[in-house]
């Protein structure tokens, strides 16, 4: 099969680190967005592109892996931090009319961007993103850009132009085939993230990343944002944090003093 | 009264033919409340299924037995949902929160124009608006979300509500659909099913009460199987256990894995990483044993044992089967 050069574009976002405590809001209870990296599950997205670049000779052999986010100007990180790790240039979309958008706005931006790398024959994704968590964004830019969907792999290959991938449902593994151009989520199963190396930190340097405003790409700020997204968040409380209860040091019968307590709590 | 449709997958053979599966009784009881549940059903309708909705209050059916809806992933069952939801002028699409239940919303809303809340963990009526619930940020946030627009898509959690029949059973009509799918629904083919084998245990998921086993248990399940088996819970893993290859990673439970919330959760052997604590914490009640009394899991911990998981798992799970005699 001919495995020629590819045009890839991997989704990478930059979220709050769940290390350290996150915080909603304001009048739309947006996310706190400092102490921010680029999503770890999203490493596994860019491990699977460079990997499928590298088998088909990289980018000396003309394979191009561009790492596309969306998200304020210190989202730059997660794209400079792709870059380090291997991919050959960077996508920014950054625009003051973006904050507050939800999945349905996000995939909206995204697939135009996606669109202005056109002709592209792969778009990788994480399986969620670390903040959000709706893992719908995938599924939705398939939708809008009439690509296959080849989500939630815990392994993938591109072969030629077939792509198999491995999705590990509750009842069943399913086997799946598509063919190029499409779309493929990756979970944490599928890959081992490489970590940037100094030849890579150093070789970012010359890398280019271009930012995008959402004039760039011809959409509407009345269709994305707090405003413009088909969902709102009305409420949002913190959960009273847990507190420790009771802790005991086993003497010989911890076994029986834990019997003891589901039985007070009726849990028996 | 406005429809609710709520979609039932039934291209498997999921379940017997009469039953209903428990997250679908679920959501047809959740579409009650808010107007007249529809069910929308990839596969056959058979008699047995059709008078089981009937019993949660149906009026209407409609399903498609087309084989592209088994043969590609995800986007011809979205387009059947979309078409229906369309054709019965439905204000809301209910789904449950699987991947495949999420991604069908996900694509539900790209063809409708409509809002989509995922992971509720209990839905509302407000004066017609659904109002979804859900915990988010690992779990250190609860909030309320609504869609903006026509119509709301929602995936919902398992045992958000109390699957309750209607007062009074009704006769659904049913109609076939032909789907017309969109010509690039039809692109990722399923080329082979391999059902997984069935523990015999709870559904993770579903189930009252979890035992979890991590890095500590050293290989062998062992011992969180046994105090399982004692009260009659699901086994659950960390990612440490289930990467070790101990046991299958749908056993885990985090961030990347599932996440739980039953009445009582037992983890063993566990350090409480941050992502393992996304799936589990909040659990009503969560015990911990660990060797490490400087491990976090005790900072969340309800009951916390300073030990060794060997000595005291077995040791509980014969007190609770001698206790039951
Ligand atoms: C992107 C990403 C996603 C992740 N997703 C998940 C996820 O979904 N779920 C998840 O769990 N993790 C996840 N992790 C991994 C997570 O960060 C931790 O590495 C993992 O949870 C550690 O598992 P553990 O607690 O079993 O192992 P360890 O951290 O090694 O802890 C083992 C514990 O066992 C105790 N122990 C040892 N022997 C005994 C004994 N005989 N008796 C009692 N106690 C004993 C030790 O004191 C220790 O506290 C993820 C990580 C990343 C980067
Ligand atoms: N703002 C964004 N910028 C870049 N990629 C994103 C963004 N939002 C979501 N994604 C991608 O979509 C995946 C799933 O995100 P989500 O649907 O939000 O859980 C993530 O792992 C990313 O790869």
């Amino acid at each position: 099969m001919d495995n020629t050069a590819l045009n890839i574009v991997v989704l990478v976002k930059y979220v709050p680190d769940a290390q350290f405590d996150r915080h909603l809001s304001g009048p739309g209870h947006a996310l706190d967005r400092n102490e921010s990296i680029l999503s770890e599950l999203d490493e596994y997205a860019l491990e699977a592109a460079l990997a499928v670049a590298e088998s088909r000779g990289g980018a000396k052999a003309g394979n191009q892996v561009t790492a596309l986010t969306m998200g304020p100007a210190s989202a730059a990180a997660a794209v400079k931090k792709s870059l380090q790790m291997g991919a050959t240039a960077g996508v920014h979309v950054c625009d003051d009319a973006l904050a507050g958008s939800d999945a349905s706005a996000t995939s909206l931006v995204l697939a135009a961007a996606i669109g202005s790398l056109a002709p592209v024959d792969l778009v990788v994704t994480g399986m969620a993103s670390t903040d959000g968590e709706t893992s719908i964004v995938p599924a939705q830019l398939a939708a809008r850009l009439g690509l296959p969907q080849v989500t939630f792999a815990s392994s993938v290959q591109v072969d030629g132009t077939t792509v198999t991938a491995r999705r590990d449902g509750d009842e069943t593994t399913e086997d799946i085939e598509a063919s190029l151009p499409a779309l493929i989520s990756v979970t944490d199963q599928a890959n081992e993230p490489r970590y940037p190396n100094f030849k890579g930190i150093i070789a970012a340097k010359k890398k280019k990343v271009t930012t995008l405003s959402l004039a760039d790409l011809g959409v509407a700020a009345s269709d994305v944002g707090a405003s413009g997204s088909l969902t709102r968040v009305t409420d949002a409380a913190p959960r009273p944090p847990r507190t420790a209860g009771t802790i005991i040091t086993d003497s010989g019968d911890a076994g029986i003093a834990l019997v003891d307590f589901l039985a007070g709590q009726k849990l028996l | 009264m406005t429809s609710i449709v709520v979609f039932i997958d039934r291209t498997e053979s999921i379940a017997s033919s009469a039953a209903l599966g428990t997250v679908t009784a679920q959501l047809l009881t959740l579409a009650r409340t808010a107007g007249e549940p529809v069910a929308v059903v990839a596969g056959p309708a058979d008699a047995g299924l059709v008078e089981a909705l009937g019993g949660y209050g149906v009026t209407r059916v409609l399903h498609s037995e087309q084989a592209e809806l088994a043969d590609y992933l995800v986007a011809p069952m979205a387009d059947l949902v979309a078409q229906a939801a369309v054709e019965v002028g439905a204000s809301a699409v209910l789904v449950d929160n699987g991947a495949q239940g999420k991604e069908i919303a996900a694509r539900v809303g790209v063809a409708l124009n409509a809002g989509v809340i995922t992971d509720a963990v209990g839905v509302e009526n407000d004066g017609g608006t659904l109002v979804a619930h859900k915990s988010v940020l690992a779990g250190s946030y609860t909030v309320s979300a609504r869609a903006v627009s026509d119509i709301a898509v929602i995936s919902v959690k398992a045992h958000s509500i109390e699957a309750a029949p209607a007062p009074d059973p009704t006769t659904p009509g049913v109609e076939a659909l032909e789907v017309a799918f969109v010509p690039a629904s039809l692109g990722a083919r399923v080329v082979k099913r391999t059902p997984r084998p069935a523990t015999g245990r709870p559904e993770l998921e579903n189930a009252r009460i979890v035992v979890s086993g991590g890095r500590g248990v050293d290989g062998d399940f062992g011992p969180i199987e046994e105090l399982a088996d004692a009260l009659g819970a699901a086994v659950g893993a960390s990612r440490a256990a289930t990467d070790a290859g101990w046991i299958p990673h749908t056993f885990q439970v985090g961030q990347t894995g599932k996440t739980v919330s039953p009445e009582l959760y037992i983890s063993a052997g566990i350090s409480g990483a941050i992502q393992q604590k996304a799936g589990m914490q909040t659990a009503k009640v969560i015990v911990a044993v660990n060797k490490d009394a400087d491990s976090p899991i005790f900072e969340i911990a309800d009951f916390g044992i300073v030990g060794d998981l060997f000595d005291v798992l077995p040791q509980a799970a014969a007190e609770i089967r001698k206790r039951r005699g």
